[in-house]
């Protein structure tokens, strides 16, 4: 009997909730969240219709960040893959470059990169165009990240598969192209689709170079309407809207290729 | 078929699997290596399928030296199917999308057409109906069939198993065994390493006994296992049949 009412509330691996059990535990559980922070800022938000007046300033920075981030995601895939192959290289100056970019990129702060790399390289070589200097230096940010995932990717195909490949004929560049980099995406993929999600949040640091992202556009409307919680309200809600379909992608995608090879 | 060695030395790190190997081994169609662990079967067969070189010497087939060069041994084994003892397929192809690559990428052979020598291999192994599958879905005998299905029809001159059968369970080795015999049957090379000594002396032309250093006794097989030569090999052949 006690079992019965147990899996309404308890969840475990040899005593599994139903289905809906959980999703409407979620679901209640955010309902409750959600009335708890109205009840606490029900009071201090007043001032919705100025920064209603204002949608078109946010959609616009919105769909910039998913534009940047759509953007970004691309070129730093395709460096990732560069110095991912440049970290495996058996030429040690090519391999020690990989290396250095990986350290540095990854080690230091974004923030830091940003003002760096707009304010002191770009302007130091003339490139003054926001979008692009901000865009790069996020690609290359999250590069090193993505590098060190696909390398990981690379090493996890076996000794035994590229010995089959020599076997039976392919050269290198055939071997990368039908047996190593195949399995090597099924095993990025996943955390390929998680660093999306930080790529995402991490664009809004973009704004301090005056990028008219989705936080920069909120700071305009902030700046414009005196009203601090309603013009960042919209932030929060906006970025999660990416955010949580793209890690509810990335567990499915876990599960996905977790039974095959 | 006719394998030589003209001093071929082998080493790797400390250990010196081969030293100053010559010799030669002749043959009807079927080569049996067998040996105790490390006494370097493995590598010799690894040498014939030019996955690996000698440190010096040479290793001749059918009176044609196997190139040293890797540019040039990745022709030489154009030539050759090899079979390992697992892990042959890649697991993000379908069988017969694994035998179907090399046909393709290697041997430059049209679409159409290396389907339909895949789909005729498998048909005649058995494996039509697993020909969608990946290997995960395979058992352990049949991945060795395709694995020997894909090695067959890129038309090799000779094939090479590493111990194929040493991986699976009983029931699976018989039917691993079954396909192997019926290649030696339509009178295909091959060498194969093995401990299955019952296989090697029911479907071999010649069985070479390889230890320390080199090969250190070759015979048929009604010879070999019933008036072994040397003592090296009458204790191994002990020690297997003990049980």
């Amino acid at each position: 009997m006690g079992s019965s009412l147990r899996q309404y509330f308890f969840d475990s691996p040899d005593a599994p909730a139903p289905r809906a059990v959980r999703l409407i535990t979620v679901l209640v559980m955010a309902g409750l969240l959600a009335a708890f922070c109205w009840s606490v800022l029900a009071s201090a938000t007043s001032n919705w219709d100025a920064v209603w007046a204002y949608r078109a300033v946010f959609w616009k920075g919105w769909l910039l960040t998913i534009g940047i981030s759509a953007l970004a995601l691309v070129t730093s895939v395709i460096l990732a893959v560069a110095v991912a192959l440049a970290r495996r290289s058996t030429f040690l100056a090519l391999r020690s470059v990989a290396q250095i970019y990986i350290e540095i990129f990854r080690g230091s702060p974004l923030l830091v990169l940003i003002l760096f790399g707009y304010y002191g390289v770009a302007n130091a070589i003339g490139a003054d165009n926001r979008l692009l200097a901000g865009t790069l230096i996020l690609s290359i940010f999250s590069s090193a990240y993505i590098a060190e995932m696909i390398r990981a990717g690379i090493e996890s195909v076996g000794k035994t598969q590229l010995e089959s490949a020599r076997a039976i004929g392919l050269t290198t560049v055939q071997t990368y192209r039908c047996v190593i980099f195949p399995q090597a995406f099924r095993q990025t993929l996943p955390p390929l689709a998680g660093q999306l999600a930080s790529l995402i949040k991490d664009s809004s640091l973009l704004s301090i170079i005056g990028l008219t992202e989705f936080t920069f556009a909120a700071g305009q409307v902030n700046s414009a309407t005196y009203s601090t919680l309603e013009s960042y309200f919209p932030l929060l809600i906006g970025y999660l809207v990416l955010t949580i379909p793209i890690s509810f992608l990335s567990r499915q995608l876990e599960e996905r290729f977790r039974y095959e090879s | 078929m006719k394998v030589e060695f003209r001093h071929v030395t082998k080493t790797f790190g400390d250990h010196r699997v081969f030293d100053d190997l010559t010799g030669e081994l002749t043959f009807d169609h079927v080569l049996a290596l067998v040996g105790p662990s490390g006494g370097g079967k493995s590598t010799l067969l690894r040498l014939l399928a030019g996955l690996d070189v000698p440190d010096t010497g040479t290793l001749l087939v059918d009176g044609v030296a196997i190139p040293d060069r890797e540019t040039d041994l990745r022709v030489y084994r154009r030539r050759i199917g090899v079979v390992f003892q697992a892990f042959n397929l890649f697991p993000h192809l379908t069988a017969l999308e694994n035998i179907i690559l090399p046909l393709e990428k290697v041997h430059r052979i049209a679409h159409t057409d290396a389907l339909r020598r895949a789909q005729d291999v498998l048909e005649r192994f058995q494996l039509a109906a697993h020909a969608r599958k990946h290997p995960a879905a395979l058992s352990g005998g049949q991945r060795q069939r395709v694995a020997i299905a894909r090695a067959i029809a890129t038309r090799p001159d000779f094939l090479l198993l590493d111990e194929p059968t040493s991986a699976l369970d009983p029931e699976m080795t018989g039917e691993v065994l079954d396909l192997i015999r019926e290649l030696r049957d339509e009178g295909r090379s091959l060498i194969l390493v093995t401990h299955e000594m019952g296989f090697a002396r029911e479907s071999a032309d010649l069985v070479a006994f390889v230890a320390g250093g080199g090969v250190a006794e070759a015979s048929a097989p009604d010879a070999f296992f019933g008036q072994p030569q040397r003592a090296e090999t009458r204790r191994f052949l002990e020690r297997v049949f003990r049980y």
